[in-house]
């Protein structure tokens, strides 16, 4: 089946099988291994993409249902080769070890500081529970996320 | 010891960072080659028996499935050797790399499947045709001890090793003493559990007959020994590379099946092969830990002075001895006493088969479950005899004047694996833990019913043996744009080792931080190698790097003095240039790199391990309606020797310190009667998440260095995890006093809480 969508803002068409799920379509056919595959059920959150501005498992959608959608990965967060505050701030913290967990941190994060830049510890805490870390212990990565609040408040696109 | 310092001891960021935050790591199944093949490993559903026919024939009639092999196509079927305490007595249990006729834990591979994508090789893993007559299993330790069924009929037993830790005379110290008490405990099976699975990527190139293996982690070089002797190559025909990799934790890395199947997969169809674990397989196939119960007793004078230690140690190792098997029984025997003056000990470990998945080395193997057993021990002496839990401790330390303090004897192993706590002020670590955490003014707060929930303190104390040899190597070469490549044998498993690396060799060069790149693990880069485990890198690795960089300034001194006239007395070196004292004129060191200067060496510790040590304190609240416990506070404060570089330091701390809990309150790897795993996905293995332990304060001091190498160093990734459970299960008890509280169990679920706190209450 093909599929047609956004990809970090450029227009993708690819084949797949309808049974690929996103995360596979992005790593094995667009080249994109950003988005890593840490359970593929869901759990561990590693494959985080955004999907119509909201995080999404991408190993929990089949590749087709992106269809006509605007999808961005970790790639995609940053248009040049500087980091973007949020990133900058996780290097500042120290929030990333091993870096696997990081690609989904980094779009969840994302994801909710664009609709929520005054999101409070709790609320932050409570959104990256549904991402997996083993290295951090996590307490560098909400700092870092409440770090970067600021950036996203002062403008719609950090 | 170093006189510059730039960038030792600051907290640096990290170099490897910017790949990372942009997506633009390369992990193993980041990799792809021309004409690569996919694999899917079929493994045994079952826990233990007979396989009584395999066909592929369903499976080879897929389209897109290329061939399927198993022991039938490999051969004679080599087993895994060890890669540590490779004792007498343990060839017996060694692991096949794949069963040919006997199954003996749920997972174990029996068929390989290769086709043109991952998920036709997994089709073909359903559709092969598997026949397997059941035996029934050996479902735990006493069912092992008792060698009714046996997993291996030829040795006889189901006894892998027994370990004993002997010093003093135990015996008499009992019955002399005027305090002794007796307890059981048990820690749980669990497992180290990286983000990333583990992979690998194999290519042959059937010309020159060379394999290269790619996704290789943690002991490259010994597993590159052990891969080129299964597949008959010489050590020149086979590189291991090191790519990103995402958390090891002691268990990636090891040598497993299927870094065997793979390249010989590869070699079979002469084609790149590639197989990515998936997160079930992993959790049946990598190796598990620390499951272990014992029998203990101490011995202590009335006023606390502890007497001896004794008793019986089990650990239940699963269905084979892999790599590092046998790391857990030894540390759990040899470091029972942890930091303490325990002149009488006479521990006895035996590590028994059972149908589970083996066992293997997690982050501070044994010491972790070593420290709760003797944590509770303690704890449960200073209640008896009324002294504060701090006081315990304080008066049993061992002291700074008794340095080095010689660890209990451990046989089989003698003189040859004798160990000594090497230097610092223990006490001084408590006393600033105490401090920090408020003990004097919290402790009024022990047992009290507070809002509806109890409320309990603990402090424990720790050491860690790291830097283990026997030694670590390094070249650095000095590049044509002045620039120098460090190349290290030491592992990368995403602990910042090119940052710390990079800090070492840029502050003894004197050069700038991006004037230093860092290559490592992989064994094309260095004839050997020995990795990373034992929190290790920084220690051997660190110093060859030290010491390597002092013997290039050397050179480039040596070559100045040439070019410039004069002796190299006569030469300083500053800022990435070489000067003339006498006259002036300097060169870069650019200028000087038409020399070619390189410099070979390895540093060696002559197997003197290096001992962090610390204290840890927490406050717990306990919900006795739910058996939830709420941590307020926790603090662990270490002395590394000295800090390299404070925020990966820091990281390492935190992220223990938090797998500590886990392994202390959710993750539990548990069995049914027939063997079969039933916390096979992340939804039922439960790891903390970002809501469950938001207070964890961790502080390192730098007082004491090692007095084992030129940086003063001390291993340090795994001390904080030590003492987690042994502190948890004391703050529950604390807390659940009233009830008579004995969590002598880990994990501490909410349910095993609850349990403690309501079954007394209702009969109140």
């Amino acid at each position: 089946m093909r599929a047609r969508f956004q990809l970090n803002g450029q227009p993708v068409a690819v084949d797949v099988e309808p049974r690929m799920h996103l995360a596979d379509c992005l790593r094995d056919e667009l080249g994109q291994t950003g988005t890593h595959l840490g359970c593929e059920h869901g759990v561990c959150g590693a494959c985080t993409v955004i999907v119509d501005g909201a995080a999404v498992r991408s190993c929990l959608i089949l590749a087709v249902q992106a269809e006509g959608s605007s999808v961005v990965t970790v790639e995609g967060l940053s248009t040049d080769d500087a980091l973007t505050p949020l990133q900058t701030a996780f290097r500042k913290h120290h929030a990333l070890q091993c870096g696997f967990c990081t690609p989904g941190m980094l779009t969840t994060a994302h994801a909710l500081l664009t609709e929520e830049p005054d999101a409070d510890t709790a609320r932050v805490r409570s959104v990256l529970s549904g991402n997996l870390c083993r290295c951090t212990g996590y307490i560098p990565i909400v700092e870092a996320v409440l770090e970067a609040r600021a950036a996203y408040r002062k403008t719609d696109k950090p | 010891m170093i006189g510059i310092n730039r960038y030792i001891g600051s907290p640096v960021e990290r170099v490897e960072d910017f790949r990372f935050l942009r997506g633009r790591g390369e992990f193993v199944g980041d990799l792809r080659r021309e004409g690569m093949l996919h694999a899917a490993i079929l493994r045994s559903p079952v826990a233990h028996g007979r396989i009584r026919n395999l066909d592929g024939t369903a499976a080879r009639a897929i389209p897109g499935v290329r061939t399927v092999i198993a022991a039938a196509e490999i051969g004679a079927v080599p087993r895994i050797p060890l890669r540590l305490l490779p004792l007498p007595g343990t060839e017996r249990f060694l692991q096949p790399v794949i069963a040919a006729d006997r199954v003996r834990y749920v997972g174990e591979p029996i068929a390989v499947v290769l086709a043109d994508s991952a998920a036709l090789a997994e089709d073909g893993v359903g559709s092969i045709a598997l026949d397997i007559e059941e035996l029934a299993p050996v479902a735990d330790r006493r069912a092992s001890g008792k060698n009714e069924i046996l997993l291996f009929e030829e040795a006889g037993t189901n006894r892998a090793m027994t370990f004993t830790a002997v010093s003093g005379d135990a015996d008499t110290a009992f019955r002399e003493a005027e305090y002794a008490r007796r307890e059981r405990f048990s820690v749980q099976r669990h497992t180290a559990l990286p983000m990333e699975p583990r992979g690998v990527l194999a290519e042959w190139d059937a010309v020159q007959g060379r394999m290269t293996v790619l996704g290789a982690a943690k002991v490259p070089f010994f597993n590159r020994d052990t891969l080129a002797a299964m597949l008959g190559l010489a050590l020149t025909d086979v590189d291991l590379i090191e790519n990103d990799v995402g958390g090891g934790f002691g268990a990636r890395g090891e040598f497993y099946p299927e870094d065997f199947l793979i390249p010989f997969a590869a070699r079979h169809v002469r084609r790149p092969v590639r197989w990515i674990e998936d997160r079930r397989e992993h959790l049946t196939a990598m190796n598990h830990a620390r499951e272990a119960d014992c029998e203990v007793e101490i011995a202590c004078r009335r006023d606390g002075t502890i007497l001896g230690l004794r008793g019986e140690i089990f650990i239940d190792l699963g269905a084979y001895v892999r790599t590092n098997g046998l790391i857990q029984p030894r540390t759990l025997a040899q470091f029972f006493s942890g930091p303490y003056r325990v002149p009488n000990v006479d521990i006895t470990s035996t590590a028994l088969l059972t149908n589970k998945t083996p066992s293997g080395t997690y982050r501070a193997p044994g010491r972790y479950e070593a420290s709760f057993f003797c944590e509770r021990l303690i704890e449960l002496a200073a209640r008896d005899l009324g002294i504060d839990s701090a006081e315990m401790r304080r008066r049993n330390l061992i002291g700074a004047a008794e340095m080095p303090y010689k660890l209990p004897r451990l046989e089989p192993g003698g003189p040859a694996v004798d160990t000594e706590c090497d230097s610092g002020d223990y006490g001084e670590a408590l006393e600033r833990c105490l401090a920090e955490f408020g003990w004097e003014e919290k402790r009024a707060l022990q047992g009290r019913l507070i809002e509806g929930r109890y409320h309990g303190l603990a402090v424990a104390c720790f050491i860690e043996g790291g830097g283990a040899g026997p030694k670590e190597t390094a070249r650095l070469e000095l590049e044509a744009d002045g620039s120098v490549t460090v190349y290290v044998g030491s592992a990368a498993v995403g602990q910042g080792l090119e940052t710390v690396m990079s800090q070492i060799a840029a502050d003894t060069l004197d050069i700038q931080l991006d004037q230093v790149r860092v290559l490592h693990g992989s064994t094309p880069y260095l004839n050997e190698g020995y990795g990373a485990f034992a929190s290790r890198s920084t220690v051997l690795g660190g110093s060859a790097v030290f010491e390597a960089a002092k013997l290039l300034l050397e050179q480039i001194r040596a070559a100045a003095a040439v070019r410039l006239g004069g002796s190299t007395e006569e030469i300083e070196l500053v800022d990435g240039r070489a000067r003339s004292i006498s006259d002036g004129r300097s060169l870069s060191f650019a200028e000087l790199a038409s020399e070619r200067l390189s410099v070979d060496t390895a540093f060696a510790n002559n197997n003197k391990l290096t001992y962090t040590y610390g204290s840890a304190a927490a406050h717990v609240a306990v919900d006795p309606g739910t058996g939830h416990v709420e941590l307020l506070d926790f603090l662990v404060v270490e002395d590394v020797g000295r800090i390299v570089n404070p925020l990966t330091l820091h990281g390492q701390a935190i992220g223990g310190v938090v797998q500590g809990l886990g392994g202390a309150f959710m993750e539990n790897l548990v069995y049914d009667a027939e063997g079969q795993l039933l916390t096979g996905t992340l939804a039922d293995y439960l790891i903390p998440t970002a809501t469950d332990f938001p207070t964890i304060r961790a502080i390192a001091l730098e007082n004491h260095p090692s007095p084992s190498n030129p940086l003063g160093v001390k291993g340090a990734g795994e001390g904080p995890i030590i003492p987690v459970g042994g502190l948890m299960a004391n703050a529950v008890a604390s807390a659940l006093a009233s009830f008579g509280a004995m969590p002598n169990r880990l994990p501490l679920s909410p349910a095993c809480v609850w349990l403690m706190g309501s079954v007394n209450e209702s009969s109140d």
